[in-house]
């Protein structure tokens, strides 16, 4: 059953240092506020997860939470490369990045394959391409029953799944809508799972088949409205474009990362409204 | 020779709008692909179903997407389907007739590098990654490329191969200067079509390889008026509709 609290009690008691961590959301509901709270508890040693690395895993990075990434894309959508992901890869800045990387069907089928508990997941890709000699966790297979050459993926299996979430109700059910990326998948590979939510409701008035993560898979749910800015909440807010665009400024230089960084996330308190 | 009356980029959009067809479910990314899917619903192809890897099905951007999950998108889709189910049910299976790309490098057989600039351990410039390109060319039935061709993009030899061309997939490569395609026999890009105003010499200069012309060699036709007004409209609308802080919808 999932427990209804705080983000500052939730990231304390389910994120530790040296977790591997997933925290999901394909350009839509990015769990901005739960990430931020991880940088103002200053976790380290994290390895992170994601498919479509941005800006909220640049803030991490540069702020020295995470030690190695799992990814398939890592950039500022619409606007351009990553900053302090460069930083850390090009420079060693703040730290060390490791890296191991996918294509976006790959790591879906790492993460797949770990949420139905199977060692691998298989698909047709990588052959020809260089991903296959830096990528330990691909290799290929024959099909036991054509001889057919696909890929074998490693499953992962992460400590903790972090996503934002429209809503909830007072039990830990949780509904979302729009764009729901690969959110499923990474709650269900987790042995923890902790979604932020705009809203909880009494009841969610919902047809059976939209997609309800249940409170029995859930560790803990948190109301963070606004949780997912400067991302967007399908029939909540919009994306906050400028705020993305800003960022590459914000982001090329270390000392004006710094300081936004403490201006804004690190000096701000946490919403209580758990 | 008079004063063109387009910009590299414009033509480059626009011959790729072209290259859509009504009848295609097609696979684009975020930036040019997306610009000239745009145009090309408005001007060619007006029932084409347009598919991004965040899921969205028979999405009908208004404007160009700043996304891949623009909440345009999402909205305006058919059906909405999550990412395991966009890479497996459809892309892996064989169900996307179309795909335009884009990327940082390219060689001579339409191999891609969107990784890294330099060395991989040591790179000059980290680029994103892989994202979707890999599986798009491999199952998709037609796959072109848009990108601006420089000797910095157009080069003998990949820093990292990304992406592999696929010969028989492979339909075109459009850049802002010209179109090629692979040759049948020798499977390498091949020039096969020069915007006007655009000199041969000007092309191979751009071109990092020893670069084929096709014996064939057209001229592509000139952006129409309509097409300019089509894509100007469009740029100046999408600038509109993406600025701002973002909005309360509730």
């Amino acid at each position: 059953m999932a427990e209804i609290t705080t983000l500052t009690t939730a990231i304390k008691e389910l994120v530790r240092d040296g977790d591997t961590i997933v925290a999901e959301g394909f350009s839509h509901l990015v769990p901005f506020a739960a990430a931020h709270e991880i940088i103002r508890q200053e976790r380290r040693n994290l390895t992170a997860i994601r498919l479509s690395a941005d800006i909220v895993y640049d803030q991490m990075i540069g702020m020295g939470c995470i030690r190695k990434m799992l990814f398939s894309w890592a950039g500022n959508p619409g606007v351009g490369l990553l900053h302090r992901f460069r930083d850390a890869i090009e420079n060693k800045w703040p730290a060390p990045l490791d890296i191991e990387e996918h294509s976006h069907a790959g790591l879906a089928e790492a993460l797949t394959a770990g949420a139905t508990g199977l060692p691998f997941g298989i698909l047709r890709g990588y052959t020809g391409t260089d991903l296959l000699q830096r990528t330990p966790s691909v290799t290929p297979l024959a099909c036991p029953f054509t001889g057919e050459t696909v890929m074998a993926i490693r499953a992962v299996n992460p400590d903790v799944a972090i996503i934002h979430a429209q809503q909830a109700d007072r039990k830990g059910n949780v509904l979302m809508w729009g764009v729901t990326g690969i959110q499923k998948e990474a709650v269900f590979a987790s042995k923890r799972a902790i979604v932020t939510v705009e809203e909880i409701q009494d009841r969610l008035d919902t047809m059976a088949n939209a997609v309800v993560l249940p409170a029995s898979r859930i560790t803990a749910v948190v109301h963070a409205p606004r949780g997912a800015w400067p991302s967007y909440a399908q029939g909540y807010y919009t994306r906050d474009n400028e705020f993305y665009r800003a960022w590459d400024d914000i982001a090329r230089d270390r000392d004006r990362f710094l300081e936004w960084m403490n201006e804004n996330v690190v000096g701000t308190a946490v919403l209580q409204n758990g | 020779m008079d004063e063109l009356k387009w910009t590299p980029e414009e033509i480059m959009t626009i011959v790729a709008a072209r290259h859509f067809r009504n009848d295609a479910m097609t696979f684009v990314g975020v930036g040019q692909p997306s610009v000239a899917a745009c145009v090309a619903r408005l001007l060619y192809a007006p029932e084409l179903t347009l598919v991004y890897e965040s899921g969205a099905i028979g999405a009908k951007p208004t404007v160009a997407p700043l996304s891949i999950a623009d909440s345009e998108l999402a909205e305006t889709a058919d059906v909405v389907v999550s990412v395991p189910e966009i890479f497996k049910y459809w892309l892996q299976r064989g169900c996307i007739n179309a795909a335009f790309l884009g990327t940082a490098q390219i060689d001579r057989f339409g191999n891609l590098n969107t990784t890294v600039i330099g060395d991989y351990s040591k790179p000059k410039v980290r680029l994103p990654g892989a994202g979707g390109a890999p599986e798009i060319a491999s199952s998709a039935k037609e796959v072109f490329v848009i990108v601006r061709q420089t000797p910095k993009a157009f080069v003998a030899k990949l820093d990292f191969i990304t992406t592999v061309g696929r010969r028989k997939a492979l339909a075109g490569v459009i850049t802002d200067l010209g179109v090629l395609r692979p040759d049948r026999i020798t499977e390498e890009l091949v020039l096969t079509e020069c915007y006007p105003g655009v000199s041969l010499d000007e092309i191979r200069a751009a071109t990092g390889w020893e670069l084929k012309v096709a014996p064939t060699l057209k001229e592509t036709p000139a952006p129409t008026e309509i097409e300019l007004a089509a894509l100007r409209d469009l740029q100046e609308r999408t600038e509109i509709a993406h600025r701002g802080r973002g909005t309360f919808d509730i």
